[in-house]
């Protein structure tokens, strides 16, 4: 007979559908971003994809000498998640080097799957940021049915938040921010594919609203109410909520389970301060984007949120009389 | 020139008060340490296992300087020659002390203990053994899932998956006794590592009744007091069916070893095998292990072709070990062996009777 | 509809015998009582070897304050009394009886009919009850007397009747709910009226709408009593988690349901003290749920205390291959290791699991998704409790209040690594109990 103790049975929830329920979220960002860039955007993802995941396994192999974990699909969130947030007309160098930093420092030198303090992803993103400013901040325009790897013939620009920042204010057709025709990394530009992912986020089940709910509305609150005391220079908290990598941070990025806290309490917390930082970086920063920043920045404050911020334990609160 | 030597000139009257204020600090909160202190810590081995009894090598050391003599205090990694080291620094005379080393009183073995459950919890014995009794017919056996491993500071003890038990190193073993706390099931002892390593201990702590601790391991100590009796030194004391071997009193005859029916008692480091005087050659052991299983098997096999599961798969053992057998009962004392048969036929048939009974049982039940 | 407020997770309920009316199981020919049913000291046996007993007939009593009787569930022979092993092979004093016919002491009522009057006083209810050994049949087995016999200045307001069931699979309490509401709901008032309440309130989850359907009609002929349908939501069952969801108000840390003005009783609890007191009849049987989802004929059994569980597996179809037996649900039942052990008061259910779904998936990192947060009930932390518990920091382990944890098993539940959290927090609970323990022995 079978011994152990209570409790016997399991929902089936496994490291692993967590993994593959945040591929499938990612999905119509893909569709997208590989109708408006075309196959550049899947050679580089398919990069990105496959160094994170030999990475990985070579350090679990002959550093950790423990059985591979690539079967928990980890590493390939990591590689499409950075791969989402590079431009797609990236050299295939820069991008290996991105991934080999993602996994190897990001993740594998703190324990590997859990153990890491910051966002794997972001980590490769933020040091490809630092390292290539100039590659890394050149979108080329979206061209719908675009199929070729070359990019030498197409029109680069900048994003709205770019424009933004040196002061060119246009008035931008929400329904290109909505659909995803702008220019930007690959997986940012298009909201109503994140806002699907979302949704599929959180009817499986795999993460809870808290996060992306309180940094959109804290992105929201904080530069409407910069709009309205100073319209003029500023553009309106729809623009900041639908460009620049928002939406993709919010719901993909800040989420990461290892790096957000553990509580909703924290978590909301850890979201508006998400949300604060993107604002200021985004208003009054060197950089036009900072949504990697504020997420790096608040998963380095997580341990003291989780410290801190504890559940509300049973009985906890003062009794009240029901009905 | 002027500015140079103002910041000069200030940068050094600051330097000189700092160094004022820093030697005032320094005399009024200078802790008096005993310098012996530091000089026996460089002499300890800095395990910091706590085996001595004092929080790590700093708190052992501290004790010996207060102290006024060192009787009673060891450092169980170190042994004598650190001990001497130790008195030499303070002067003082080392205590006598007889190093020890930690033993695992459980001979349960996958092939002596039959499975009976398969345990699918965290692996960790003080879980398992709060859930349930073991995943053999033995409730005070070895579980084999390393807390003792976890806790060893010298990583001297291993389990080996063959095996199942946990087994000590003795080589690496520094005598500190973290595993002993460890163990749930209190089957690990310090033990006197004995003259060269020689060491006799009875290796089970099984206190159920004989017929049941034998039919749940075949090494089991079935409480049978043979040894008692044999033992000329008193030595051994036999309570709630398990035999105990007074190491202050055993002068390692190894009478014991020989006469246990089951094997249960375990002599290590002897550089002959344990058997009756002038009679070397034959494994140390094997007789006394295999003797008595080959003996009821024999009478299960030809009594009841049909039997249950555990001759089953003992009898692989039966076809090869027959020759060394005979070989080695012939050689014995004949006053030796005919009572060695009687006990085993005693007691055997007995285990045997329930057995049945209870299989019998089983079937009446089933037929409802 | 109501529930409680912290946590939980939502099993999928499983109640496969749940239109199987309750059988009662033929005697066996040998049984062995155990001594300890029940939470506190081991009953002292009062009979000796080779004594003829009847059905009812006290065989051992209860050794001080927190003990309960046990009563002769069989007629025959005491063949010995001896340390046998119970269903984890851990050693438990036991009597063993040969059964010979089926012999009743002749104070038991055995009529069917349904007594519904009662002279007797609080004290007198609360005494029968303590006599006929009945104990907490939901599963803790604390015993009934020592529950209700509640000290001044605490003061019952409201007596709460565990109807829940939210343990998935199990199915013995909805078929005593809808086969002996009537005999329930005396029982209900009889508590009432030992602990000096105005209200009962009947929990009962929404899964089991024909038992509360059966009971609001009886009930109008019972005064104060209430039916209340309450959402279906693991651990619903748990007493903390059950006044909650009932009235709203939370027990403290560290505190009694009785500091709320709640007693808790299961409604097998109340059918026992109905038996008890109306019909002179001790605790000598119960029913069990017998299921599993490859076993045959999931059944509900009226079992006698000391039938050997093998006689149970066996009457449900038997065992095909290594399976997982458990005794209770599969939320906090507790796995056997020994099938030749007996049903005791303990034994709510035998749920047997084939091995494909008992066995746990190998265990990886922790990835920290806040999951086993969510479901705790009590608000608590397993992954740091359970990591804090390995580590052996006791002093953490007791800040992060492990000893308000009920073992309802949410956390590993719904833990996607596959981590053992329930089990080494219910270590941690051990050791931490014995470091409080040892604190307060030194003051």
């Amino acid at each position: 007979m079978i011994v152990s103790p209570s409790p016997h049975i399991h929902n089936n929830d496994s490291v692993r559908r967590d993994m593959l329920n945040v591929l499938i979220a990612l999905l119509p960002a893909y569709i997208i971003t590989l109708f408006y860039f075309g196959s550049g955007a899947v050679y580089l993802t398919a990069l990105s994809i496959c160094t994170c995941m030999l990475c990985e396994h070579l350090i679990q192999k002959f550093v950790f000498k423990k059985p591979s974990q690539l079967g928990n699909l980890s590493a390939i969130v990591t590689g499409a998640l950075l791969a989402l947030n590079l431009p797609s007309n990236l050299d295939w160098w820069i991008v290996i080097i991105g991934a080999i930093v993602a996994i190897g420092i990001g993740k594998m030198t703190f324990g590997g799957l859990g153990q890491n303090p910051f966002n794997p992803a972001l980590v490769g993103r933020v040091f490809l940021l630092v390292s290539f400013p100039a590659q890394m901040t050149t979108w080329p325009k979206p061209s719908p049915m675009h199929f070729e790897i070359d990019y030498t013939d197409v029109e680069t620009g900048a994003t709205y938040l770019t424009q933004m920042k040196e002061g060119l204010v246009s008035n931008p057709d929400y329904a290109d921010l909505f659909i995803g025709s702008i220019g930007g990394s690959m997986g940012e530009i298009s909201a109503i594919a994140l806002l699907i992912g979302f949704i599929y986020l959180i009817c499986t089940k795999t993460i809870t609203w808290h996060i992306p709910v309180s940094i959109v509305t804290t992105v929201f609150v904080f530069t409407g109410i910069v709009f309205l005391v100073a319209p003029e220079g500023h553009a309106d908290p729809l623009i900041h909520i639908m460009t620049g990598g928002l939406l993709l941070g919010s719901v993909f990025m800040a989420t990461d389970y290892a790096t957000s806290p553990m509580t909703h309490k924290g978590q909301l917390i850890y979201g508006v301060g998400i949300g604060i930082i993107t604002s200021v970086i985004r208003l009054w920063g060197a950089y036009p984007e900072g949504v990697s920043f504020a997420i790096l920045i608040m998963n380095a404050a997580t341990p003291l949120i989780n410290h801190y911020v504890k559940p509300t334990r049973f009985g906890e609160t003062v009794k009240k009389e029901g009905k | 020139m002027n500015i140079i030597t103002i910041s000069v000139i200030i940068l050094g009257a600051i330097g000189c008060i700092a160094a004022v204020i820093l030697y005032i600090v320094a005399q009024k909160f200078k802790v008096e340490e005993d310098v012996r202190i530091d000089q026996i810590v460089e002499v300890l081995p800095g395990a910091n296992c706590g085996g001595c009894g004092y929080p790590g090598c700093r708190g052992f050391s501290e004790a010996c300087v207060k102290s006024d003599t060192l009787e009673g205090k060891l450092c169980p990694v170190g042994g004598q020659p650190v001990m001497q080291k130790v008195a030499a620094i303070l002067g003082m005379e080392a205590g006598e002390v007889t190093p020890k080393v930690a033993v695992v009183r459980c001979n349960g073995t996958c092939s002596n203990r039959k499975k009976t459950n398969t345990y699918d919890g965290a692996r960790n014995c003080r879980i398992a053994s709060s859930h349930y009794s073991g995943d053999t017919g033995c409730g005070f056996g070895c579980f084999g899932f390393g807390d003792c491993q976890a806790v060893c500071p010298a990583n001297a003890i291993v389990i080996d998956e063959d095996k199942g038990i946990a087994e000590i190193m003795e080589d690496k073993c520094v005598g500190c006794g973290a595993c002993v706390k460890a163990c749930p099931r209190s089957i690990i002892e310090l033990r006197n590592k004995g003259p060269k390593g020689k060491r006799v201990y009875v290796g089970c702590v099984n206190k159920d009744k004989g017929a049941v601790a034998k039919k749940a391991c075949n090494a089991a100590c079935i409480g049978c007091g043979k040894c008692a009796k044999t033992c000329p030194f008193e030595a051994i004391t036999v309570q709630n069916n398990v035999a105990y071997i007074d190491f202050n009193k055993c002068k390692m005859c190894r009478k014991c070893v020989t006469e246990c029916p089951t094997g249960a008692i375990k002599d290590v480091n002897f550089p002959t095998p344990a058997v009756k005087p002038a009679k070397p050659a034959a494994p140390a052991e094997k007789p006394t292990v295999v003797e008595k299983p080959v003996i009821t098997e024999k009478q299960e096999v030809i009594e009841k072709p049909v039997v249950n599961e555990q001759p089953k798969v003992e009898e692989p053992i039966i076809v090869e070990q027959p020759k060394v057998e005979k070989s080695i009962s012939e050689e014995k004392p004949k006053e030796e062996t005919p009572k060695a048969e009687e006990t085993i036929i005693i007691e055997e048939p007995k285990a045997e009777e329930e057995s049945k009974e209870k299989t019998s049982e089983a079937q009446d039940q089933s037929l409802f | 509809m109501r529930t409680f407020k912290i946590g939980g997770v939502h099993p999928n309920d499983s109640k496969l015998s749940s239109d199987k009316s309750i059988e009662t199981m033929p005697l066996p020919e040998k049984a062995v009582i155990p001594l300890s049913q029940h939470i506190g000291a081991p009953a002292t046996p009062v009979v000796e070897k080779g004594a003829h007993v009847v059905v009812g007939q006290l065989i051992a009593q209860a050794t001080g304050f927190m003990s309960s009787n046990i009563h002769s569930p069989y007629s025959g022979t005491i063949e010995k009394i001896e340390v046998a092993k119970d269903a984890w092979g851990m050693p438990c004093p036991s009597i063993f009886i040969n059964v010979e016919g089926d012999e009743w002491d002749e104070a038991i009522d055995r009529s069917e009919k349904i007594n519904r009057e009662c002279k007797n006083t609080p004290e007198e209810i609360i005494k029968k009850i303590g006599d006929a050994g009945i104990v907490g049949l939901g599963g803790a087995c604390f015993p009934t007397h020592v529950k209700l016999g509640i000290r001044p200045p605490a003061k019952a307001e409201v007596l709460i009747v565990n109807g829940v069931e939210c343990e998935p699979y199990l199915t013995c309490d909805h078929r005593l709910m809808l086969e002996h509401g009537e005999e329930l709901l005396i029982g209900v008032t009889l508590i009432m009226k030992a602990i000096n309440v105005e209200r009962a309130i009947i929990g009962i989850e929404c899964n089991k709408m024909d038992a509360i359907e059966h009971l609001r009609e009886l009930a109008v002929r019972y005064f104060g009593i209430e039916i209340m349908p309450l959402k279906m939501h693991y651990p619903q069952g748990g007493e903390k988690q059950l006044i909650d969801a009932c009235i709203g108000r939370q027990v403290p840390s560290g505190a009694l349901p009785i500091a709320v003005g709640a007693v808790v009783q299961n409604v097998a609890t109340c059918y026992a003290v109905y038996e008890a007191v109306q019909k002179n009849k001790p605790l000598i049987e119960r029913v069990v749920t017998v299921t599993g989802d490859e076993v045959k004929n999931p059944c509900n059994l009226r079992v006698r205390f000391g039938t050997p569980l093998q006689m149970l597996v066996d009457k449900a179809g038997g065992l095909p291959g290594e399976y997982k037996i458990i005794a209770g649900g599969p939320m906090m039942g507790r796995a056997f290791s020994n099938i030749d052990s007996p049903t005791s008061k303990r034994t709510s259910g035998v749920l047997i699991m084939p091995r494909a779904k008992a066995k746990r998936q190998p265990e990886e990192n922790c990835i920290r998704c806040a999951k086993c947060v969510s479901a705790c009930p009590m608000g608590l932390e397993p992954y740091l409790i359970s990591t804090m518990t390995e580590m052996k920091m006791w002093d953490g382990v007791e800040a992060a209040h492990v000893m308000d944890c009920i073992e309802c098993g949410c956390c590993l539940y719904t833990c996607p690594a596959n981590r053992p959290l329930l089990d080494y927090i219910r270590m941690g609970k051990q050791t931490v109990g014995g470091i409080i323990r040892g604190r307060a022995q030194k003051k």
